[in-house]
């Protein structure tokens, strides 16, 4: 996107003013526990990842990990300012120190994570380009997809990449390009493509906006990979380490079979990996500067991410995306924590 | 006794010549060409017409609180329902809306006084709107004071924010317009060349540039202990822009207005500033009223340009509502609600103006 080039060049320009400054800042942490809140950097919406609900809370995968990081800092998971944000301007915030974090459906690419002044702190949602297919087709794998008609937003790197696995598995294509999502849904609906192509994440919200989304399926074939995670300033490492073990926090409770409701119970629990991630055992929190309860009052107060996942993109949303890649790792998928000890 | 014969007695015109027949037959169906067109007319108006009120009143929805409330074969307008106070009043908190209730209360009171020519105290009316109303909006809408709990500005939004700028805008916008206009025909070089160059580069740039450069820019050149709000670089931004554009448009004002006026009000030995505050901008306001209201209600328009710095006006919080899982798909009511609440206030405008037009329009009347 001729948007992001932009940004990489403008925001390069800004990391040498503020590599300066930023060393000469209080820490972050100190900042936000004067502050009694955590400043992070949400979508201007996204379904599934941010976006107000009808009373006005932020919900969303995204928004949980400004919730975790919360209710570890500062034991409540409310006390976050959310701060909308949209692609061109979302490092320039937290560079300039208006966002602590940035919890915005960003790909972690080498350029963002070397030449910005930036840190990726994990990945919270494994994303990449995919199909929807209408399931008249009777197709079952992107690799019967010759000389198929498909149905692509213009400007984005969704071409590209097309292009090129096309290219690659020898296959022919024939584009039909729309400039906005809407457009791109109702050409499918109209029939003019058999196939519209984009993020895995962005297809199922595509397909709700389907008249009749039951009859479109997402086929399971990913052409791309888009790691999307939380991002903060280089030059903290404690609040880097917060970050991390937040989103940590929330996978090893998925592991080991902590939720929101059985967290207090649990608390009595024999198993020592249990024991230490509750702080019921040692103190793990101590290194970071926060209490012993730390991952205790994520997984009570957000929930481990399997539930995030499930409660904001998963089967429980309207979105129904399937965990697939995002499942833990000795469930089939990429996601996996390093243990707590 | 013969006179009584031959007057005819009084009848009602042919209603070939006068009421609703006749009216059609001169205006629609006057020869087989205008026929033609009319019925052509009336047919397009009937295909653009049915399907619409079909959608928008006869199959829409309008009780409910989720999706499932709606058949989607008409307008879902529970959407717009379940969304309404946050349209209004952005992610404001729920318990504190009634200090927004009381913002709003106090503003549309203040401007049907001043809008409405028999009311007395005019001028202190005018005085308490322009100085005592901001610092009672801003203590109740931030907070902070009194025990008021503080409401960060991130949480503003939905026509209030849109209003709010708006205003601001417009009230900040005109004396700094009034005072580079004149700048701009003074004979001192200094200020003359100041009020050019002020007024050529803000209108040399896009609004969404000057936007993009005071959320974006300014706070990397700045030391990073020193924070300006981002609605307050907004404001600024916008006020600085618009100014320029409001100083070019009281300067068309100023070259009508004949030079005799001035002289005339210098030899009865009037100052400066008496000539121009008692002869000469009353004249010239008054004459660019059309344009300064068009400014105006483009002002109004242009807010919505802030969605880009991330703050949600009502274009913006509407946006925000279609990207909610649970409600995807229903844009085009959200985009109808979006149009109708700027038509209202748009055209509300405009016809203000057109009344003061008239009420002004004295001595030029032929």
């Amino acid at each position: 996107m001729l948007n992001k080039k932009h940004l990489v060049l403008l925001a390069s320009a800004g990391a040498i003013t503020i590599a300066g400054v930023a060393t000469a800042q209080a820490s972050t942490l100190s900042d936000t526990l004067s502050r009694g809140a955590v400043q992070c950097g949400v979508s201007d919406g996204l379904p599934g990842f941010s976006a107000p609900d009808d009373d006005g809370n932020w919900q969303g995968l995204d928004v949980d990990v400004c919730r975790a990081v919360a209710a570890a800092v500062l034991g409540d998971a409310d006390a976050v300012n959310y701060i909308s944000l949209n692609a061109v301007e979302r490092f320039t915030a937290l560079q300039s120190g208006e966002v602590d974090v940035l919890s915005r459906n960003t790909t972690w690419t080498t350029t963002r994570d070397t030449t910005l002044g930036l840190n990726f702190t994990g990945v919270n949602f494994y994303d990449g380009q995919g199909f929807m297919v209408s399931t008249d087709l009777g197709i079952s794998s992107a690799s019967e997809l010759d000389g198929a008609a498909i149905c692509i937003q213009s400007g984005t790197t969704t071409e590209l990449n097309l292009a090129d696995y096309f290219r690659a598995n020898g296959m022919e294509f024939d584009p039909i390009v729309f400039d906005t999502s809407e457009q791109t849904v109702g050409g499918f609906q109209a029939g003019r493509c058999d196939v519209l192509t984009s993020d895995t994440s962005q297809l199922a919200a595509l397909r709700i906006q389907l008249d009749d989304p039951s009859g479109a399926m997402i086929l399971p074939d990913v052409i791309s990979k888009e790691p999307l995670g939380p991002v903060v300033r280089q030059g903290d490492d404690q609040w880097f380490n917060i970050v991390k073990w937040s989103l940590f926090a929330m996978l090893n409770g998925e592991e080991y079979g902590v939720t929101s409701e059985n967290a207090e119970e649990m608390l009595e629990s024999e198993n020592p990996d249990i024991a230490r991630l509750l702080g019921q055992d040692g103190n793990y929190g101590e290194g970071m500067g926060l209490e012993a309860d730390w991952a205790y009052n994520i997984l009570s107060q957000v929930g481990n991410y399997g539930e995030s996942f499930e409660r904001n993109v998963g089967m429980d949303s309207p979105l129904e995306i399937e965990r697939g890649v995002n499942a833990l790792w000795n469930q089939g998928g990429f996601q996996y924590a390093p243990p707590i000890r | 006794m013969i006179h009584n014969q031959t007057i005819i007695k009084e009848r009602p015109a042919p209603s070939s010549a006068v009421g609703p027949v006749a009216w059609l037959r001169t205006n629609l169906f006057n020869g087989p060409v205008n026929t033609l067109f009319t019925l052509i007319g009336l047919y397009i108006l009937y295909l653009l017409v049915v399907p619409t009120v079909q959608w928008a009143f006869i199959n829409a929805d309008w009780v409910g609180s989720t999706r499932d409330d709606c058949s989607r074969e008409g307008a879902c307008w529970v959407f717009i329902n379940a969304r309404f106070t946050q349209f209004i009043y952005g992610l404001y908190p729920r318990s504190e809306i009634w200090r927004a209730n009381i913002v709003f209360a106090g503003f549309f009171t203040l401007i049907a006084w001043l809008a409405i020519p028999r009311l007395p105290f005019k001028r202190w009316v005018a005085v308490f709107a322009l100085v005592g109303f901001p610092v009672i909006a801003y203590v109740l809408l931030h907070g902070g004071y009194f025990d008021l709990p503080r409401v960060s500005t991130h949480r503003w939004g939905g026509l209030m924010l849109t209003l709010l700028l708006a205003t601001v805008g417009m009230v900040g916008a005109l004396p700094i317009g009034i005072v580079l206009a004149l700048g701009r025909r003074s004979n001192m070089p200094i200020v003359k060349s100041f009020c050019v160059v002020f007024i050529e580069f803000w209108r040399g740039v896009p609004l969404i540039t000057v936007l993009f450069m005071a959320s974006v820019m300014l706070p990397l050149f700045l030391p990073s202990e020193m924070s300006v709000d981002r609605l307050v670089r907004a404001l600024i931004g916008l006020t600085l822009f618009q100014s320029a554009y409001m100083a070019e448009v009281i300067r068309g004002g100023l070259q009508a207005i004949p030079k005799g006026q001035e002289e005339a009000a210098a030899a009865l030995g009037m100052t400066y500033w008496k000539r121009m505050g008692l002869i000469v901008l009353p004249q010239a306001l008054k004459m660019m009223i059309p344009g300064i209201v068009n400014t105006f209600i483009s002002l109004f328009k242009d807010t919505t340009l802030v969605m880009i710095i991330g703050l949600f006006d009502l274009l913006g919080i509407v946006q925000a509502a279609l990207s909610d899982s649970r409600w995807l798909g229903f844009s085009l009511e959200g985009y109808v609600f979006a149009a109708f609440m700027f038509w209202v206030f748009c055209f509300s405008m405009s016809r203000y103006s057109q009344y003061l037009e008239r009420k002004l329009h004295t001595g030029h009347k032929r």
